[in-house]
């Protein structure tokens, strides 16, 4: 009952913003080099951020084999990791992004309607 | 880093050790941890585990120059900083000369969602940053459970747990990972099954309402270890664990007497009071004047120059001070120049192994020549009997094997003829005094007398013995129909014998006198006799003198009568 309530709080303030027209998403994804799991977590989150959040996205690839200090900053246990920085609340995604919906649930985004 | 790598090959070890540097925690495991490997230590909430993971840490990077990572699951990077400050370790200062690497793993569990596959090489590439960032050879983990609770899928967190301290291993980290003690395993996710070269239980355990630590190796791969729990503390130094069960009757003895501090105590101790490094209890009830027994012992063992170390456990120092005075036992003295030391604690205010561990702390930053505990029995208020048995036996031990000579008082309850002790502790003493109140005429009054006293002559006898303002002061014996004479039954005694003697004396006296007078009266009529002879001399003399001329005269006449006659 609880997060049915948020959920639908939230989607009005969504469409608030929707109009205004200033919604961005700020995501990070944190991987280690070029392993399959990383690979496929960048294709896969670049897909559901085209075919979702067109145009309003800010996405940045992060290895954090290359930039330790950073997984060090940001609390990067697991990877791949994706950071939902804005909009709050921040979420944090671990695994290789192939589960689109719970993706989507998580953006509180609702999957589209095929 | 020389020392640590070196010292455990002197040992003859197979396995290369990493020491602690934790006071007793070395001895116990004979050398410190598995070197480059890693050592499970878990223990319930409380039970210091974050504490010795740390003190290896900060001993590592001072002592041995080993840097290490403190990787902290539970405590931000400031709030542990913060907790061992009051233990002298300044983590900031460590972490400032890159000597130390902090790093806070925060997981929370309501911000993560899992989208398929994923592993826990973010906490790889950190702790590896850690590492080479300060060249780290030791490793801390604490309390890396908290991934499960963190992580969603529990099978991800064991392969990579797993994969990490083969991980750690490769890399030849020393690492101690911390774990919460679990319902019937050692940690509540089975870490040991991951962590087995060494395993190490903490434990902190109530029992009537007091509180002890405890240690015990419970696994050490490839290397002997000492397998008893051994107490620890927890003080403003670290960790001390004490290794005191390894101790045994392995003392050598001593010749040597030290005296009791009552002269005529130590007559009856064969002349010389107590064997230096000997144990001596002193029993005795309530008010039998068994502190002011040991303090005497107390001020002529400083009065000798030697140190000696005063645990009292029923009054504070002062109190014990100003009541010695009465006596005439200045202690405050020598607490003065330092021979003397108090140590006064409520017996409960620590449980029996804690006691044993201040004691044992005490005895080893003084190094005294004489200790007094003052009364053993006291302990009883926190332990059963036979645990207070086994705790003077390893502080009887182990002070027998330094040559201090140990006096113990105990407080006896009951019959005062009882020849046992509520602690039962009467077989661990060298020389056993009593000291017991006799009740007789309305009065109590304090007697004493030695049960036993090994390796040397003793007196049998009971001896009353009064405090004055001087001292102990053993008295005179007068052993009236009914054993000892006491008090003022001795005193009627003392008067009677004195008034005996003053009518001998008298007798005596008017003997002389009568012999004197017979001399007299025999003088006088040998005097008489004399006179009478003389008379009576006189007068035969007188008489033959007559008689000669008388003869003469007739003699004469007849010559005359005959001349006269012209006869012849």
């Amino acid at each position: 009952m609880g997060p049915k309530k948020v959920k639908d709080s939230t989607k009005e303030f969504e469409k608030a913003l929707a109009l205004k027209g200033d919604r961005k998403y700020a995501l990070r994804l944190y991987v280690t080099g070029t392993t399959p799991r990383s690979v496929s977590a960048i294709r896969n989150i670049r897909k559901i951020c085209n075919e979702h959040l067109k145009g309003a996205y800010d996405l940045k690839v992060i290895d954090i084999y290359q930039q330790p200090v950073l997984a060090k900053g940001e609390q990067i246990i697991a990877a791949p990791t994706l950071l939902k920085k804005l909009p709050l609340p921040l979420r944090r995604f671990i695994g290789d992004m192939s589960n689109t919906e719970q993706i989507l649930l998580g953006l509180d985004l609702s999957p589209k309607k095929k | 880093m020389v020392r640590a790598e070196n010292k455990p090959k002197s040992l003859g070890a197979q396995l290369e050790k990493s020491l602690t540097g934790i006071k007793g925690l070395d001895e116990v495991t004979k050398g410190g941890l598995p070197k480059g490997r890693p050592t499970l230590v878990c223990g319930g909430a409380g039970s210091g585990k974050t504490l010795l993971a740390t003190e290896f840490l900060v001993r590592g990077a001072l002592q041995f120059g080993e840097p290490g990572v403190f990787m902290s699951f539970e405590e931000t990077s400031d709030e542990l900083t913060k907790n061992v400050v009051s233990l002298g370790f300044k983590l900031d200062a460590l972490a400032a000369q890159k000597k130390i690497s902090l790093d806070y793993v925060q997981i929370d569990r309501s911000e993560i969602e899992e989208t398929g596959e994923y592993n826990l090489e973010g906490l790889f590439i950190r702790l590896e940053h850690a590492i080479a960032s300060v060249g780290a050879k030791r490793v801390v983990l604490d309390t890396i459970e908290t991934l499960f609770s963190g992580i969603p899928n529990p099978a991800v967190v064991r392969a990579e747990l797993k994969r990490l301290f083969q991980w750690l291993k490769n890399k030849g980290m020393t690492t101690i990972i911390t774990g919460e003690q679990g319902e019937k395993t050692f940690t509540r996710h089975g870490l040991e099954e991951y962590v087995s070269d060494c395993v190490i239980f903490l434990d902190h355990r109530i029992s009537e309402q007091v509180s002890t630590r405890r240690i015990r190796v419970v696994k050490y791969r490839g290397s002997p270890h000492d397998t008893n729990e051994f107490p620890f503390l927890i003080d403003e130094k670290g960790i001390i664990v004490m290794p005191i069960t390894s101790l045994g009757l392995r003392y050598r003895v001593t010749n040597k007497r030290v005296s009791t501090g009552i002269p005529r105590f130590d007559a009856m101790l064969g002349g010389k009071g107590y064997y230096r490094g000997s144990s001596v209890l002193i029993s005795g009830s309530a008010g039998t004047g068994k502190t002011s027994f040991v303090s005497h012992f107390a001020d002529a063992a400083c009065r000798r120059g030697d140190r000696c170390l005063f645990f009292a456990f029923e009054e504070s120092e002062s109190q014990v001070v100003r009541n010695m005075l009465s006596i005439g036992i200045d202690l405050e003295q020598w607490a003065k120049k330092g021979l003397l030391k108090y140590h006064a604690d409520r017996p409960t205010i620590y449980g029996l192994e804690t006691h044993l561990l201040v004691m044992q702390k005490m005895i080893n930053e003084f190094k005294p020549a004489a200790v007094i505990v003052d009364p053993v029995s006291n302990l009883n208020a926190v332990a059963n009997h036979a645990n207070v048995k086994m705790m003077l036996t390893r502080l009887l031990d182990q002070l027998k094997l330094d040559r201090v000579t140990t006096v113990l008082t105990i407080l006896t309850q009951g019959s005062p003829t009882s020849e046992s002790t509520d602690v039962d502790i009467s077989s661990l003493a060298d020389t056993w005094i009593r000291l017991r109140d006799t009740e007789s005429g309305g009065e109590r009054n304090r007697g004493m007398y030695i049960l036993k006293s090994r390796g040397m002559t003793h007196s049998n006898q009971i001896r009353e013995f009064v405090l004055t303002d001087k001292g102990v002061n053993l008295l005179d014996v007068y052993v009236g129909p009914s054993g000892v004479l006491t008090g003022s039954a001795r005193l009627s005694r003392e008067a009677q014998e004195k008034a005996k003697d003053l009518v001998r004396e008298q007798d005596a006296q008017i003997k002389q006198l009568n012999l004197e007078r017979k001399r007299k009266a025999m003088e006088a009529r040998i005097a008489d006799l004399r006179a009478e002879f003389k008379t009576e001399e006189a007068e035969i003399k007188k008489f033959i003198k007559q008689e000669k001329l008388r003869r003469q005269k007739v003699s004469q006449d007849r010559e005359a009568m005959a001349q006269i006659r012209k006869a012849d």
